[in-house]
């Protein structure tokens, strides 16, 4: 495959991009869209105190869920764990701190880091204590909104079924879910992919998200957990 | 939930009943999952998913499932003529704007006046609240089912909920395996009880006060 732009490159190669304590955003909601191959390079290379933003802690044994159970990170935001009772226990024993996030205010939240805008007023929440809490509230037209912010990330990772060398992604059904607001919103951005294809395979309106936020590309060895309804 | 299935098919199939046709409907885990198997085949309505999916459809027959098609709880689903995905972002935009007419989720406790309490037990279980609270603030009718009362025979209706809650005053119905409330400005209404039950009985089991609807319906047993 022709490589003009540098981004096509292999796990190996990859891997040089993360460290420990650093910030992962991963897309994928209950380890569906979840990229499995830097997930485990994630774990061969076993990171620490990493803060993971993301919709949920996967199940035990599928998704960012892996990472998660093994104590790789010391905080995590998301909107549930509910899926993942390991890391119920970690949150519990104080050894993950978890800051839970509505699902929708949390999707704009990283919305909003990726298209570049500091914050999003929102209601959802406004009335309860555990999201409100200590947020600044702002008033537009005399109604109360409370200022939930952006989220970034110096990496992001996302799982898209094809990819050109551009770094154009389609994703596949709704293992679309959060990828393309992860992906615009990591300072460097790692897309795992079901396949490469030349530039010029992906009809123009049909890509989800445009190369321009995608720095690397990885080939994926596929989904290697079982999932819980099998 | 201990409730036997017979009861909790019950419970979904008065559910099913609010759904008209041309609506948008979001259904949660566990009752509300059984209530497209109770609409009638001239209902056709749009089954949204918080994952990004617009008209899911039954359940794949085994074997034939696709890892990247399930529903917001992680099963498998698939989906019918006119479908559509979108991204996280887009399935709350759908939420926030009120375009989804009905969601049907389960509770821990209601108030009478339609607080919400779904998401959280201290010291035991804080899942998160997922997308429960968009749900329930935003969407234009929401509707509980559940257990009328606790596995302790507890009311889990009640004139202020015990724990926190996921939204305030945001139930407009509830349905239990006792009753059917509407939730107004100035109570719990009690419009239909199953056959089998009193009103004795419901009132000694709830946890708040409410008034009776001058056409209150018996719902006959299957």
């Amino acid at each position: 495959m022709d490589n003009p732009f540098g981004k096509i490159t292999d796990i190996k190669q990859v891997m040089e991009h993360f460290d420990n304590g650093m910030t992962i955003m991963f897309g994928g909601f209950g380890g569906v869209g979840t990229p499995p191959s830097l997930i485990d390079a994630m774990i061969m290379k076993d990171l620490r105190q990493l803060t993971l933003i993301g919709n949920d802690a996967g199940f035990p044994q599928i998704g960012i869920g892996k990472v998660v159970s093994r104590g790789m990170a010391d905080r995590l935001i998301a909107s549930h764990i509910g899926s993942n009772p390991i890391a119920g226990k970690l949150m519990t024993d104080g050894k993950l701190s978890v800051e839970f996030s509505p699902q929708g205010t949390l999707a704009e939240r990283i919305r909003a880091g990726g298209v570049g805008i500091a914050a999003i007023l929102t209601d959802i929440g406004m009335d309860n204590e555990m999201v409100a809490g200590d947020k600044q509230i702002c008033y537009i037209d005399e109604t109360p909104y409370l200022v939930e912010t952006a989220l970034t990330a110096e990496v992001s990772i996302v799982y898209a079924k094809k990819a050109d060398p551009f770094g154009n992604l389609v994703y596949d059904k709704s293992a679309r879910n959060t990828n393309p607001l992860v992906a615009m919103a990591g300072d460097i951005t790692i897309a795992e992919v079901e396949e490469i294809v030349p530039l010029g395979d992906l009809q123009p309106g049909e890509i989800i998200t445009p190369g321009v936020f995608v720095d690397y590309i990885v080939p994926s060895v596929g989904v290697n957990w079982k999932w819980a309804w099998q | 939930m201990g409730m036997a299935i017979t009861i909790r098919n019950q419970i979904a199939k008065r559910a099913a009943a609010e759904i008209r046709t041309g609506m948008v409907v979001n259904l949660g885990i566990g009752i509300p999952s059984m209530i497209p198997n109770h609409l009638a085949e001239d209902v056709h309505v749009m089954f949204h998913a918080e994952n990004g999916i617009v008209g899911m459809g039954a359940s794949p027959i085994p074997g034939e499932e696709d890892e990247n098609l399930c529903n917001a709880g992680g099963l498998p689903v698939t989906i019918i003529e006119g479908a559509s995905y979108c991204d996280s972002a887009i399935a709350f935009a759908m939420i926030r704007r009120g375009k989804v007419d009905i969601t049907i989720l389960g509770a821990l406790q209601v108030s009478g006046k339609g607080d919400l309490a779904n998401w959280i037990v201290p010291g035991k279980k804080i899942p998160g609240m997922g997308g429960a609270m968009e749900l329930a603030q935003k969407t234009q009718k929401v509707i509980v089912v559940m257990g009328h009362t606790d596995s302790k025979g507890q009311p889990k209706i009640l004139q202020q909920c015990t724990l926190p809650l996921t939204s305030k005053s945001c139930v407009d119905m509830i349905i239990t395996d006792m009753a059917v409330f509407d939730v107004r400005r100035e109570g719990l209404v009690l419009r239909e009880y199953f056959d089998g039950c009193t009103i004795e009985t419901i009132k000694r089991l709830t946890g708040c006060q409410f008034t009776i609807s001058d056409q209150v319906r018996v719902i006959p047993k299957e």
